[in-house]
């Protein structure tokens, strides 16, 4: 049988954790020997084929993999060019499709024999897959988060406590996602002997921009061979938004040979990206330039001096300065396109998605579905577009009421 | 003043071991952010602790995202950042202090990304020409060096990588290979702040570093009292005080000139 979870199944990264001039290891001597130990582990872990069997039954039993495709009918007729098909992560157990990497590091943490776990989080949904796992899996688990995101994702603070773990307030910073990784990582620094960091997107020093990459290549190998069964082919453009990237590397990288197949990975454009208010790494030279940051070189949004600069997203999962190194490294060989989506389209494709299909998708998700609203209307109509629904919208209800202005 | 020969960064800080050592004696190297609480009063900070005779400074050019700081050194960095200080007012504060007499080896001790964006090249040029030493980047490990160390290495600065208590033996081999000037070796398992009290495996932590290590080591995080600071005599080659005179900064130069005198005289 074949494992659950594939690895090495690409050149990248190399042994050094490097996708191109990418990735790498940028953090204090003290992580050092804690990442060889990860690596080792992790690697010793998917050789073992009882802990690959241990990671599929949970997806299956637990998560409720495979998540379905679902053909957009109505969206597509309403746009009128391509097929639309929407990848269900929404419908995985939390909501969200951070649970796929959150199961698979709690396994890992608890081979490691690692009782403690910290985590960050940004929209929560990392958050929240981490304390399930931690509830599942009996560890301690420690979530850190950034006071403008607590109190956007106020329903994900509850649910985090709610499963048992413990939220810190992260005041330091801009007080959102970048500065909950700061503060994870001083905590794996602090504990580092007894504590496994659970980190939530394919970013960070190697191994974790490959092992979040496995862990979510789930999406694009289920979604390969349901699309084929359904649609009697492959896509003509995989689209999924891009925070740190693990929706959407999750996936790409069963499509990364198939060379017919666009990826497209839909950044956060804020309030447009001439104001520099925005999250689009790729689409602003001014500001979006190679860096490092938390750990890896990638592109990061900083001033001339090398200050990293605060975004803007009205998605909290997207409101991040940095992107997955091997984002960075899918650009550069242009096997991979970023655009991006502002808060307003991607708060119109929200609505649209809800009444054309029923389905309340997350805020990040939404800026996937707007550049499917931008790119599907100029596609012929037996063309096919792949859209990566990676989590559902419970969870932005308030703030959709207050951009919208619907509430009272 | 007849000039006499340049020595370089890493022969500078090799001549203030030698000097501590003779004296029978570990050297205090202070750490001080640039811009804290103003950039004026921190370059006065500085030139205090200098004429109270300290033998070198770790001067902290500000970070947004300093993940290796604790909640001190966050605060202060912030404020300067706040108060303007750019890397290049770094290096005039350095060249600054030189003007005002301050002799002893100064080392910069940024993050990665302020210097990848300013351009490593010439970053060591002008760090050099300012009359900076060496260099101290906490984000960067011995593997990732090669860029910074080939820059540093034409100019003679010194560049220093750490040791921690979680480094294998076989770490210590390389560490002790690739840094120059000292081994910043870090005290315990966290980020940077006073403590009161030292880890009890320490003692341990370096007789381990020293039977795979023969360059300079030299203490970080944690140490704060002239007691722990006289405790260092014998034990390793120097050490280095910082949140503790971020905090006294926040009272004025005078508590930190005194806190640094006092430092100093422990050693004594
Ligand atoms: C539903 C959802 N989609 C996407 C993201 C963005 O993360 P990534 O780019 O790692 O998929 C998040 C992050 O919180 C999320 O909750």
């Amino acid at each position: 049988m074949m494992a659950y979870i594939q690895t090495d199944t690409t050149s990248v990264p190399d042994a050094r954790g490097y996708y191109g001039e990418f990735g790498g290891r940028f953090v204090p001597e003290t992580l050092i020997p804690a990442l060889d130990e990860l690596t080792a582990a992790y690697h010793e872990a998917m050789n073992d084929p009882a802990f690959q069997q241990r990671l599929a039954d949970l997806q299956a039993t637990y998560t409720g993999r495979p998540t379905p495709i679902t053909y957009a009918k109505r969206l597509s007729e309403h746009l009128g060019g391509a097929q639309i098909y929407l990848k269900r992560e929404d419908l995985a157990h939390t909501g969200a499709h951070k649970i796929n990497n959150a199961l698979g590091q709690a396994l890992l943490a608890q081979r490691m024999g690692k009782q403690r776990v910290v985590a960050e989080t940004g929209a929560g949904q990392h958050g929240v897959a981490s304390a399930t796992a931690s509830a599942l899996l009996g560890l301690d688990c420690h979530v850190y988060m950034g006071t403008v995101d607590i109190a956007r994702q106020q329903p994900n603070v509850f649910r985090m406590k709610l499963l048992g773990a413990e939220v810190i307030p992260v005041e330091s910073g801009s007080k959102t996602l970048k500065d909950a990784i700061n503060e994870a990582i001083r905590d794996w620094v602090t504990n580092v002997r007894e504590t496994f960091y659970l980190l939530g997107s394919a970013l960070g020093p190697h191994p974790y921009p490959m092992m979040v990459r496995d862990f979510q290549s789930v999406i694009g190998v289920e979604a390969r061979r349901q699309i084929v069964e359904l649609a009697g082919r492959l896509p003509d453009a995989c689209i999924a938004c891009v925070g740190g990237g693990s929706n959407a590397i999750g996936l790409f990288h069963a499509f990364r040979d198939d060379e017919r197949v666009d990826l497209i990975g839909v950044e956060a454009g804020g309030h447009g990206i001439d104001g520099g208010e925005h999250a689009a790494r790729f689409a602003d030279p001014d500001i979006g330039r190679p860096g490092v940051l938390h750990g890896t070189r990638s592109f990061v949004m900083q001033d001339t001096d090398g200050q990293i600069v605060n975004t803007h997203s009205v998605s909290a999962g997207l409101d991040y300065a940095s992107v997955g190194p091997e984002h960075a490294y899918l650009r550069a060989q242009e096997r991979a396109y970023y655009t991006y989506a502002t808060d307003e389209e991607a708060l119109a494709a929200f609505q649209t998605l809800c009444r054309l299909e029923g389905i309340i998708p997350a805020l990040e998700s939404s800026h996937a579905v707007a550049e499917v609203i931008k790119r599907a209307p100029h596609m012929p109509k037996d063309s096919i577009i792949l859209v990566n629904l990676s989590g559902r919208g419970d969870k932005d209800l308030d703030t959709v009421m207050r951009e919208l202005k619907l509430n009272g | 003043m007849v000039e006499v020969k340049q020595l370089t960064g890493v022969e500078t800080i090799a001549t203030l071991f030698a000097r501590a050592r003779e004296q029978n004696r570990a050297a205090f190297l202070p750490y001080f952010p640039i811009g804290y609480p103003t950039y004026e009063t921190s370059l006065d900070a500085i030139q205090a602790m200098a004429e109270a005779g300290v033998d070198g400074f770790e001067i902290g050019v500000p970070f947004s995202d300093p993940l290796a700081d604790g909640p001190t050194i966050q605060a202060a960095t912030q404020i300067a950042l706040e108060n303007g200080v750019t890397v290049r007012k770094c290096l005039d504060a350095i060249q600054t202090l030189r003007g005002r007499g301050v002799t002893q080896p100064m080392l910069l001790m940024s993050y990665l990304n302020p210097l990848l964006a300013y351009g490593v090249d010439r970053f060591v040029l002008d760090a050099k020409a300012v009359g900076a030493d060496g260099l101290i980047v906490p984000d960067l490990p011995p593997e990732e060096a090669a860029l910074v160390a080939d820059a540093c290495a034409r100019e003679g600065l010194a560049l220093v990588f750490f040791l921690a208590p979680t480094s294998s033996d076989e770490r210590i081999t390389l560490v002790n290979r690739y840094a120059t000037g000292f081994i910043y070796v870090v005290s315990l398992t966290g980020v940077t702040g006073a403590r009161t009290e030292l880890p009890p495996d320490l003692r341990e932590f370096i007789t381990r570093v020293r039977a795979k290590a023969d360059k300079p080591l030299v203490l970080g995080f944690g140490i704060s009292t002239p007691e722990q600071a006289s405790s260092m005599n014998g034990l390793v080659d120097g050490f280095i005080v910082g949140s503790a005179l971020v905090k006294a900064g926040r009272e004025g130069v005078d508590a930190v000139r005194e806190l640094a005198a006092r430092l100093r005289r422990a050693l004594d």
